[in-house]
């Protein structure tokens, strides 16, 4: 068994050159971990995403994926990012979107409707309980089963660490729940890695193992029960942030609106 | 209408065998040649067009036919021949919209602008020539009976660059039109694959404009391709549905003007046309039926 970490960020300092979006990012993620990514709207949580995935390189600090320093094209990366536009125009059906992660970077001609390719896309939808989605277009699915399909996709090339950017999004409780759940399993079952970004931290309580936490610039890590609470926060927002508990364990985080405006 | 139209036809010498009909109109080096350089830009056509409205480039596949204008009527200004100007000009213009706009969707007002420009200019350089008209109507409008037989050579040679092409890098282009972000992170350098399209798509452009002129590139271009885009369930089915209709639009434009004399791009234009319509019509009736 691997004990590195899949990833490890030192000190890490992401933004642009005269611009920094946050700082002092310290955390590893482990194989099999499921962490959720959380912050504000613009807080820089997508931009983390870019980091990983070497499409931005960090203003300074270490930031190592599976041991190297980030880069482009990395196979072991499977990645989901925000949709927030399906051409209603085409037809095309689930599994080729699926097939596209393992044979779009390849070279040549594909045409094959049995081919290796498509039987791994096929593979991946059965695993996400999407089979019956295969032949649909994208754009007759409901956001529910659009991120199966993705999730799907992102699985298909077998990768050991998952990023997710805002999965939940636009999705109704009962669907959120069926998704984290799925997600849940299959990351427990292949003992994958996931970074999912959300908004909402209720939805991913039971799951997670621990979060990582983006506001005000700052980043902190740790578990939901340190993270989320009324001195952390307002700690990391530098004004005054009241979290409150309710009876089934979520958790409402107040005052993050107010913070935001105050440092603008 | 239908009985003029049919004595018409039958006055040309129509004979309702098709084979007797196409051995009797390819008897004429001008229509074998239309025949020849119609079915490979057809193809062309057919193929980058499926990419273009994929990417959503219709309105940028438009606008290189008006750049070309202007490089096609600035090369008859200075005594070149017209393709090389209209490959020199929808290449720079591809190469330029490439590496200024990244993204489709905030390409429109630069686009437009550079077109009407251009445009404006192949005006001016037509209207600084001293010959016949008929050299700013067939570039507008698309002169294939007009093509030699060199000129059918140069467009088979950019024909099958740009299909050799298309099948090097099938599966890239596929991905990156379809699934921008996460082909851009598993590694595909977007502004290489927008770069190469663009090339392609500006070679392209340069040999349909003498099927169909500047102004009707849509009927080959992107029409055929849109109905591909409404029907088919897999990339493969969408190429040949693209390539089908360009092929079946640009003979049957042919075959008909061999017999009434108007102008084979209206033929070929208004077919593309009527297969939208009815595609458009046929998929709504199947929307709203009740199930």
């Amino acid at each position: 068994m691997n004990s590195n970490p899949v990833i490890s960020a030192q000190d890490l300092v992401a933004g642009y050159k005269d611009k920094v979006i946050w700082r002092d990012a310290n955390f590893t993620i482990n194989r099999g971990e499921f962490i959720g990514l959380l912050g504000a709207n613009g807080a820089g949580k997508t931009t983390m995403f870019r980091l990983l995935l070497g499409l931005s390189r960090p203003v300074s600090g270490r930031l190592e994926v599976f041991g190297k320093s980030a880069s482009r094209g990395n196979p072991r990366i499977g990645y989901v990012p925000q949709r927030p536009y399906i051409d209603s125009e085409s037809k095309i059906e689930a599994v080729e979107y699926v097939r596209l992660a393992v044979s779009g970077t390849k070279l040549g001609f594909s045409f094959g409707r049995s081919d290796d390719e498509r039987q791994r896309a096929y593979e991946a939808l059965v695993s996400v309980g999407a089979a019956n989605l295969a032949h649909r277009s994208l754009s007759e699915l409901s956001g529910g089963e659009l991120q199966r399909i993705f999730f799907a996709q992102a699985l298909v090339s077998k990768p050991d660490l998952l990023l997710l950017d805002e999965p939940l999004a636009n999705l109704d409780i009962r669907r959120e729940t069926e998704l984290i759940r799925l997600i849940s399993h299959v990351v427990k079952e292949q003992n994958i890695a996931v970074l999912l970004i959300a908004h909402d931290i209720n939805p991913l309580l039971p799951v997670v193992d621990r979060i990582i936490y983006i506001a005000n610039g700052k980043v902190a890590s740790g578990k939901p029960s340190e993270i989320v609470t009324s001195k952390k926060l307002s700690e990391l927002y530098d004004s005054p942030i009241e979290v409150l508990k309710g009876s089934r364990g979520q958790l409402a985080v107040l005052g993050v609106e107010e913070a935001l405006h105050h440092d603008d | 209408m239908t009985t003029k139209f049919i004595a018409t036809l039958s006055s040309s010498g129509f004979s309702f065998n098709l084979y007797s009909d196409l051995v009797n109109m390819w008897q004429y080096d001008f229509m074998r040649h239309a025949f020849e350089a119609g079915t490979i830009v057809a193809v062309v056509a057919g193929v980058v067009g499926y990419f273009v409205v994929m990417r959503r480039l219709s309105f940028a596949a438009h606008a290189l036919s008006h750049i070309g204008f202007a490089g096609a009527a600035g090369a008859v200004l200075v005594g070149l021949n017209p393709l090389s100007g209209l490959l020199l000009f929808t290449s720079g213009g591809g190469l330029t919209m490439a590496v200024l706009g990244r993204k489709a969707s905030s390409r429109d007002v630069q686009i437009g602008t550079v077109l009407a420009f251009m445009l404006g200019l192949g005006v001016l350089f037509i209207n600084l020539y001293k010959g016949y008209a008929t050299e700013a109507y067939s570039l507008l409008f698309g002169e294939i009976l007009g093509i030699s037989s060199s000129d059918v050579i140069a467009t088979l040679v950019a024909g099958l660059v740009i299909i050799f092409a298309i099948v090097v890098i099938f599966r890239r282009l596929l991905f990156t039109s379809l699934d921008e972000e996460v082909a851009e992170a598993k590694g595909i350098s977007m502004m290489g694959m927008s770069i190469i399209f663009m090339l392609l798509l500006a070679v392209a452009t340069s040999i349909a404009v003498q099927v169909v002129g500047v102004l009707l590139i849509f009927a080959l271009m992107v029409t055929p391709a849109a109905i591909a885009q409404r029907i088919a369930r897999r990339p493969s089915q969408g190429l040949t549905i693209s390539i089908c209709i360009a092929l079946l639009a640009t003979w049957f434009g042919l075959f008909i003007s061999y017999y009434i004399p108007y102008p084979v791009s209206f033929f070929i234009t208004t077919t593309v046309f009527v297969a939208y319509l009815l595609v458009r019509l046929f998929q709504s009736d199947l929307v709203h039926r009740p199930r």
